[in-house]
């Protein structure tokens, strides 16, 4: 298996403030990878140290085997769709596929041209009279276009209507099974991502909280319920979560791989969007549960 | 890229483009009859007894508004093409955020960098080389008949020539890199002016007179220094007040009278019976400077001559085009660290 990000130690800093922290990351090749966490967390931080726009203050990034944006040829092989899907207003799409096309030497006009006449747009019309999906679905499509083998996206549906959304994420996915791209986007909404990714991280004021497979993550996360008890007498390789009480009842939401025994708890399966929850909070050794919920909504 | 930085550039270009060729077309119509006038004139005049003093300075007088419009069009271009095509040039992309998609096309930021100033540099100093062309060659024939305007002056020697491509080259590094530190438009295009016009100050202030040492000479007192003589009425003492002479096309930084052991005086003062004194007005003037010369008052100018014009005016290109380059390798440098 091998990495098509790695990230050892990685950390960012602007004057006195962390803005990504001790990263440590293996993403194995060929997943949709989604990154979560509330504004701030440091997720376009992240983002623009594998694309090269940011360099590290410590710690060292490797991306497809080589630094980010060291050179021409590994700018080609990483597509970036960057926050608010910036596109030249002046310019009409035409443009923008010939932008592309004189860019990257990789670049797939016919994709392009495709995916522009299959979305509907006139390729005569200027970027900056565009919808915000369609100038979302504009950036994409030079992010494709240029066949990377890995594309990174930061909030590119955070603006768009619910619809626009679930298109321009189709339109997502069906590019990465048709490429075999491995895929970074990143979201403050679980629920954008519950449906395409595959692999989850889960970063959380600067610092990366969780990093794994969903389908594993959900294997190993279980929520306990029973009678009030303090959750630091637990078993070993039973991790704790996140922990609320009320006066005669304890919740718990724990990790382990082992199976679990004690039938004083009633376990119950989590969904992705209560995992995520879970983590965003505080660490669980507070016992008290009255975080506020950041960014459950917008 | 070279692709993308025309199509980027276009629309400014073919406005320059347009406004050189008007400008162009009115100089090349009007040109070469200005030069005749000036030609016929002269020639006219030179047969005459009264010389060309008067021709001179009727033809000036006449065509003094286009000189000083065309003069000051040369002056501010530089300024307006820092402001305008410098300074947008990263701003502009910073603002929209397109810096985020463009950096991620397979081109690397240097490349990027490189062809966006190589190009738009090379037509910021083609322009400003254009308009200074069509100027200096349209107002030669005024030039000479300036006589407050030596053309190693203040105003025409920055004016003229090729020292606008320097000035331009500059102005442009200047804006792209005040651009890159300031990052928005508006207060990076007032920095621009700010530092672009104290530049353009302090040149002729501390830079341009030392290029060369400045050519010293003595000379006596004539018509030509001589702003007047002071006589009190009733009596009193007597005495010549000089002025800086006019040397043609030459800069003068500095004139003052000295006495015969050769330190400066503010005037020179002269016996109240002497030759010089308002009592003796039959003995003229020339009677007067005889006996300035007598008591051995002279003048000491420093200048720089005409005759440094050209050598000058590649210094200074040079000087400008170096700091041009200086800013653009800051650039360069700048643009590899973090600028997301």
């Amino acid at each position: 298996m091998t990495a098509v990000i790695e990230a050892q130690g990685l950390g960012k800093r602007y004057g006195q403030r962390w803005a990504l922290s001790d990263c440590t990351l293996a993403i194995p090749a060929g997943r949709v990878v989604g990154l979560v966490g509330p504004n701030g967390a440091g997720k376009t931080t992240l983002l623009n140290l594998i694309v090269g726009l940011l360099t590290p203050t410590s710690g060292s990034i490797r991306v497809l085997g080589g630094r980010p944006a060291g050179s021409p040829a590994q700018l080609a092989k990483v597509g970036f769709v960057a926050q608010d899907t910036p596109t030249y207003a002046g310019l009409s799409i035409a443009d923008h596929l010939k932008l592309g096309a004189r860019l990257n030497p990789g670049w797939d006009a016919a994709l392009a041209r495709d995916r522009i006449e299959r979305l509907g747009l006139d390729p005569a019309s200027r970027a900056g009279k565009l919808s915000g999906g369609q100038r979302a679905q504009l950036a994409l499509t030079l992010g494709i276009a240029k066949r990377p083998e890995l594309l990174i996206l930061d909030e590119p549906v955070a603006a768009l209507d619910p619809l626009a959304r679930r298109e321009f994420l189709q339109g997502l996915m069906e590019a990465a099974a048709e490429h075999e791209l491995s895929v970074v986007l990143s979201s403050h909404l679980v629920s954008d991502l519950e449906r395409v990714c595959d692999y989850l991280i889960v970063l959380v004021d600067s610092r990366v909280r969780v990093a794994g497979e969903v389908e594993e993550l959900l294997a190993t996360h279980h929520r306990l319920t029973g009678a009030r008890r303090d959750p630091t007498r637990l078993p070993a390789d039973q991790h704790v979560v996140s922990a609320s009480h009320t006066d005669r009842q304890t919740t718990l939401i724990i990790r382990t791989d082992a199976p679990i025994h004690d039938p004083a708890w009633t376990v119950s399966q989590l969904g992705l969007e209560d995992l995520v929850l879970a983590y965003m909070g505080k660490p669980a050794d507070t016992g008290r549960n009255d975080r506020p919920i950041l960014e459950v909504q917008r | 890229m070279i692709w993308l930085t025309w199509r980027q550039f276009r629309a400014a270009a073919t406005m320059m483009a347009a406004a050189l060729a008007v400008l162009a077309a009115i100089l090349s119509l009007t040109g070469p009859g200005l030069a005749d006038d000036y030609a016929t004139g002269i020639a006219a005049c030179t047969t005459q007894s009264g010389g060309c003093s008067n021709f001179v300075q009727r033809f000036f007088q006449d065509h003094q508004d286009p000189f000083l419009a065309l003069t000051a069009v040369v002056l501010v271009l530089p300024a307006l093409i820092g402001l305008f095509w410098g300074t947008p040039l990263i701003t502009r992309e910073l603002e929209a955020g397109t810096h985020r998609l463009v950096w991620n096309q397979s081109i690397t930021r240097t490349r990027w960098l490189a062809v966006k100033l190589g190009l738009t540099g090379l037509a910021a100093m083609t322009a400003a080389g254009l308009g200074s062309l069509a100027v200096t060659w349209w107002s030669s024939p005024i030039d000479t008949t300036a006589a407050n305007f030596p053309r190693m002056g203040p105003l025409l020697f920055p004016a003229r020539g090729i020292v606008p491509i320097g000035y331009a080259a500059f102005a442009f590094a200047l804006g792209v890199t005040v651009g890159m530190l300031v990052r928005r438009t508006l207060p990076a295009m007032a920095v621009t002016l700010v530092v672009f016009v104290a530049v353009q100050i302090a040149m002729p202030l501390l830079v341009r007179p030392h290029l060369l040492p400045p050519t010293r000479s003595t000379i006596e007192i004539t018509t030509s220094n001589l702003d007047g003589i002071n006589a009190p009425q009733g009596g009193g003492p007597v005495r010549a007040i000089v002025k800086a002479p006019t040397i043609t096309g030459a800069w003068i930084l500095s004139s003052h009278a000295v006495d015969a052991s050769g330190h400066a005086v503010d005037t020179i003062p002269l016996s109240s019976s002497g030759a010089c004194a308002p009592s003796q007005p039959q003995q003229g003037i020339s009677a007067c400077f005889a006996e300035i010369k007598r008591l051995g008052y002279r003048q000491q100018v420093t200048y720089q001559p005409s005759s440094r014009f050209w050598p000058f005016q590649w210094y200074e290109t040079g000087i400008y085009t170096a700091l041009a380059l200086g800013l653009a390798g800051f650039c360069f440098w700048r643009i590899r660290q973090s600028l997301s």
